[in-house]
């Protein structure tokens, strides 16, 4: 009941939003998002009440007939897995609301109840255990998205954002593909999570049903070479797009693949480690490499989002607790980073007008504190100890290293290349000579300053004092662990 | 059979008000008179009964799909009224009247014949009523050539039609669907040849008027000649029809023999979905655009004819729904904008958002619709098609089919592209109420069928 709740203040929102304009929408989307986060955090207490019974059980989960056949149920609930990507989603979403504040946005009510729409979309995919339904709000979550990036977005926008839907729309059909092939093939005839991790389908069916769902959550996550979309999208979407991109929607492909690929066909997975990880890891360096080399401040941000989402994979496919539980934690650490990171190349370009990393400089000079929050978020994004990432990348890295100790050499390569690109960007961007392009940089005004302030200290409280975060992740990666464990 | 007979009356009336000099009057009697058959219609559900010595029989599967025809038919007549509106039209609104009732008695017929007469005769009344109001913008060039062009080709099927018929009749010695398919049955091992070129035959002939590849040259000339609304009525009602009877005719008389053309069933429905797919990538008429989608859907319907041992009617008639609301909904709007823009093409589309967001939002509900994403019925009827075929064996199929919709998504994509990003055109755009409503109720069961589908998913 909690869950559908959670489920329903988006929706609701979003219908509400399309009635109200002008600068009313985004004060009432902003509201509604700090309610759902309230309510967030109800539901966060009673999932972790001691004395969890029956009845708190029944509390967070709904399970009812919705077609009788073929036998597709509406069924959701919460566990440690998708509560914590319904806080990550649920804590970024007032801070994307509130990026909007002070900018002219056309039509915003439409904005807003698309964001709100989102929003739904992503709290239903995280929280559905019927495979259609997930379908259903996994390819709900792409219809907002692309009219955002197209309606609001900046230069090629229409040719980049077609590839975007199409490329993802591409792998969530094979997807479906692929749950068609689930149902009929295994004997209870469900799709419901729990039924599809008891019945494992024959063993010779697996690597193609492997194959299926990979390629839709290696387009969406993405893993090289099923990245072209991102770095286009990333840079022509308008930056509340891009923020919900980077930040949310991109974790739904990483949870999926914790949800609904490991535990669902644990052999096809083994079986595929070796080519998974070695894609993943090529990517991380490749990734990295790139960003080295890219001058654009966006594009740099979203090849260093395929480094870090790619070590997350890959620590993931590593298929030890380890791994799955860095990756959870990191994939809430990278959320709040890379929204973070997003957020200031769009408070640069916008002051600038500019987004060449060469053509910018001694920002330092004119706004201290915007440089402060700005080396704390990039502080955080290369993984320096006491900040969110350092505890998921190292987790992560344990658990590679634990598979292979080559891999996690050259995935960790990661830390030092990453350092190299974000070290060296802060400071052609900030420090130095005031550059003749940057003559004025007006002070940040009160929303970028709550955002920016907010990130900064999630950074540091995560850092600090992640315990509830990994207290919470832990059960639950141990259960992944054993559902996909191969005897 | 109420139902044929009151529509027939209907039609009559037509031509009738055209002495009585009730023109004025005609289009409102016609809607209510539809509105009544159509809920007399539902009580022949569950209460099967044959007519006429065994030429016609009710069963739910023709009140689903008579009902369906009235609702399609009912939603043509409200569009129709802003449609004819030149005097030249006008003058002729009674003649046009009639003939569509009689389009919908030859659907009426083709869903519920238990007589191969019954099939044949319901298949050339729905089809000389069309080669008429194809061609019935007679001062245009394009429309008089659509108007012949269907009946050429559409005589020559039904020759192909009559010929099977006459050579399963020389087999089996009967014209009734029971008992041929009574022979079908005892003989299933050692079929007589000449009941195999029979059923060819007849399956070419029907393969021709879904408008399945590579019988489908016709559709999109036809298509894009006709008067818009009748390409709405000719892409919505006469597919779904050509659907329904040959579904019952395979289902009832050949589904034992299917054997020898299932290769000649799979590679039509293979071709149909590739082509339509991707002939209109490249089309830039909208109404040549629905057209080659409608191939496209044709070879989706297909996928539920070759797999029609598992019983794939109620998946048929929710694809049917989806297909026919989403189609109906971008018709009217369609037909809206070419009267603002004077163009067919889909530049006129162009801007669409910026001067009417709520129109365009609509098309683009419709075309979400068509493309089968979800929360649309599109969607759903697309999934339990897929569903049903890979349930019975057809894997590669339905990966075939899958391959094609991603195609799909392209060309449904260009024109929600030129509606939000192009530049606007100086027209404006504004539909009446009468489409506005329309508009309205098509995509409003649209959504709540994409909410709710179980009422259709085992309705049959």
């Amino acid at each position: 009941m909690l869950t559908l709740i959670l489920l329903l203040i988006p929706l609701v929102a979003s219908i509400i939003a399309l009635f109200l304009r002008g600068e009313l929408v985004k004060w009432f989307s902003f509201i509604a998002t700090i309610v759902q986060l309230g309510f967030t955090f109800y539901v966060f207490s009673v999932f972790k009440t001691p004395d969890a019974n029956e009845a708190t059980k029944n509390l967070l989960s709904l399970n009812i007939e919705w077609i009788n056949s073929p036998k597709i149920n509406f069924n959701i609930g919460l566990d440690g897995m998708s509560l914590l990507m319904v806080i990550l989603t649920n804590s970024l979403m007032p801070l994307i609301v509130l990026a909007g504040f002070n900018r002219k946005q056309e039509r915003s009510h439409i904005l807003y109840s698309l964001m709100l729409l989102m929003h739904f979309a992503l709290i239903g995919v995280f929280v559905s255990f019927d495979g259609f339904l997930y379908y259903i709000f996994w390819e709900l979550a792409l219809i907002p998205i692309y009219f955002i990036a197209l309606n609001w977005g900046g230069v090629n926008r229409v040719t980049v954002t077609l590839k975007f839907f199409i490329y993802t729309l591409a792998g969530s059909l094979l997807m479906l593909f692929g749950f068609l092939f689930l149902y009929w093939n295994t004997p209870s005839h469900s799709l419901s999570w729990l039924d599809l991790t008891m019945n494992h389908i024959c063993s010779c069916k697996q690597g193609s049903i492997f194959w299926m769902f990979f390629l839709a959550y290696a387009i969406k996550i993405p893993i090289i070479p099923f990245h072209t979309w991102q770095p286009d999208t990333y840079s022509s979407a308008p930056t509340q797009g891009t923020m919900l991109l980077s930040g949310i929607m991109l974790k739904m492909g990483l949870y999926s693949l914790l949800r609904w690929l490991l535990p669902i066909v644990p052999m096809g997975t083994s079986d595929n480690t070796y080519i998974v990880i070695g894609l993943c890891i090529i990517g991380v360096v490749y990734a990295s490499v790139i960003a080295i080399m890219q001058t654009d401040i966006k594009k740099l941000f979203a090849y260093s989002s395929i480094a870090h989402v790619g070590l997350i994979a890959a620590g993931i496919f590593a298929l030890n607790v380890q791994g799955i539980q860095g990756g959870l934690v990191q994939m809430l650490a990278h959320g709040i980073n890379v929204v973070g990171l997003f957020y200031c190349a769009d408070i640069i370009i916008n002051r600038t007008g500019s987004s060449d990393i060469n053509t910018l400089g001694g920002i330092r000079v004119l706004s201290p504190r915007f440089a402060i929050y700005f080396l704390i978020i990039v502080l955080g994004s290369v993984a320096l100890p006491l900040t969110n990432s350092f505890i998921g990348e190292f987790m992560l890295l344990l658990g590679l290293f634990e598979y292979n100790t080559w891999a996690a050499l050259v995935a960790g390569l990661t830390v030092i290349l990453g350092a190299v690109y974000m070290l060296r960007m802060y400071q052609k961007v900030m420090l130095g000579d005031v550059n003749e392009n940057v003559t004025v940089f007006e002070y940040l005004k009160w929303n970028e300053e709550l955002v920016l302030a907010t990130i900064a200290i999630l950074i540091f409280a995560f850092g600090i004092f992640p315990k509830p975060i990994l207290e919470l992740v832990a059960p639950i990666s141990e259960q992944i662990y054993r559902l996909s464990f191969v005897k | 059979m109420n139902t044929l007979i009151y529509t027939a009356c209907l039609g009559l009336f037509g031509l009738l008000a055209e002495i009585f000099n009730l023109r004025k009057y005609l289009i409102p009697i016609l809607v209510l008179g539809l509105a009544v058959i159509f809920s007399l219609n539902l009580q022949t559900w569950n209460n099967p009964q044959t007519h006429f010595n065994g030429m016609l029989s009710d069963s739910n599967f023709s009140t689903a799909f008579s009902g369906l025809a009235l609702f399609i038919m009912l939603i043509i007549l409200i569009l129709s009224g802003d449609f004819y509106t030149s005097t030249d039209d006008e003058k002729h609104i009674s003649d046009y009247m009639a003939i569509l009732m009689f389009t919908l008695c030859g659907a009426l017929m083709m869903f519920s014949f238990s007589n191969m007469a019954m099939l044949f005769l319901g298949i050339e009344t729905l089809s000389i009523s069309l080669y008429v109001m194809a061609g019935s913008r007679r001062f245009e060039v394009k429309s008089n050539e659509a108007g012949f062009k269907y009946f050429l080709m559409g005589s020559f099927a039904s020759a192909f039609l009559l010929f099977g018929i006459a050579l399963v009749f020389g087999v089996t010695g009967t014209f009734s669907i029971d008992g041929i398919g009574n022979y079908m049955r005892m003989h299933s091992d050692n079929l007589d040849p000449l009941f195999i070129v029979g059923m060819l035959l007849m399956i070419f002939a029907m393969l021709f008027k879904v408008s399945a590849a590579p019988f489908h040259f016709w559709a999109p000339d036809v298509y894009e000649g006709a008067p818009t609304l009748i390409t709405a009525l000719m892409s919505t009602l006469v597919k779904i029809a050509a659907f329904a009877a040959f579904y019952r005719l395979l289902s009832t008389c050949f589904v034992f023999a299917l054997g020898k053309a299932e290769i000649i069933l799979t590679i039509s429905c293979a071709a149909t979905l590739l082509v339509g797919n991707l002939v209109a990538l490249v089309q830039d008429n909208f109404k040549r655009l629905l057209a080659y989608s409608g191939i496209s859907h044709a070879g989706y319907m297909m996928l539920a004819i070759i797999s029609l041992q598992g019983s794939t009617d109620s998946a048929l008639f929710l694809y049917s729904v989806g297909y026919a609301v989403a189609s109906l909904a971008a018709f009217a709007i369609a037909i809206t904008v070419f009267k603002s823009t004077g163009t067919e093409s889909i530049s006129g589309f162009n801007g669409l958002a910026k001067k009417n967001p709520l129109l365009a939002a609509s098309l683009t509900m419709a075309m979400l619709s068509l493309a089968g994403i979800p929360p649309f019925v599109g969607f759903f009827g697309k999934y339990f098609i897929f569903s049903e075929a890979f349930r019975n064996g057809w894997q590669n199929m339905v990966f075939l089919a899958i391959i094609s919709s991603i195609i799909g998504v392209f060309y449904y994509m260009k024109v929600i592209v030129a509606m939000y990003s192009k530049p606007a055109n100086e027209f404006e755009i504004k539909p009446t109420f009468s489409y506005q409503m329309v508009i309205a109720i098509c995509l409003i069961i649209s959504i709540i069928l994409g909410l709710y589908p179980g009422v259709f998913t085992k309705l049959l």
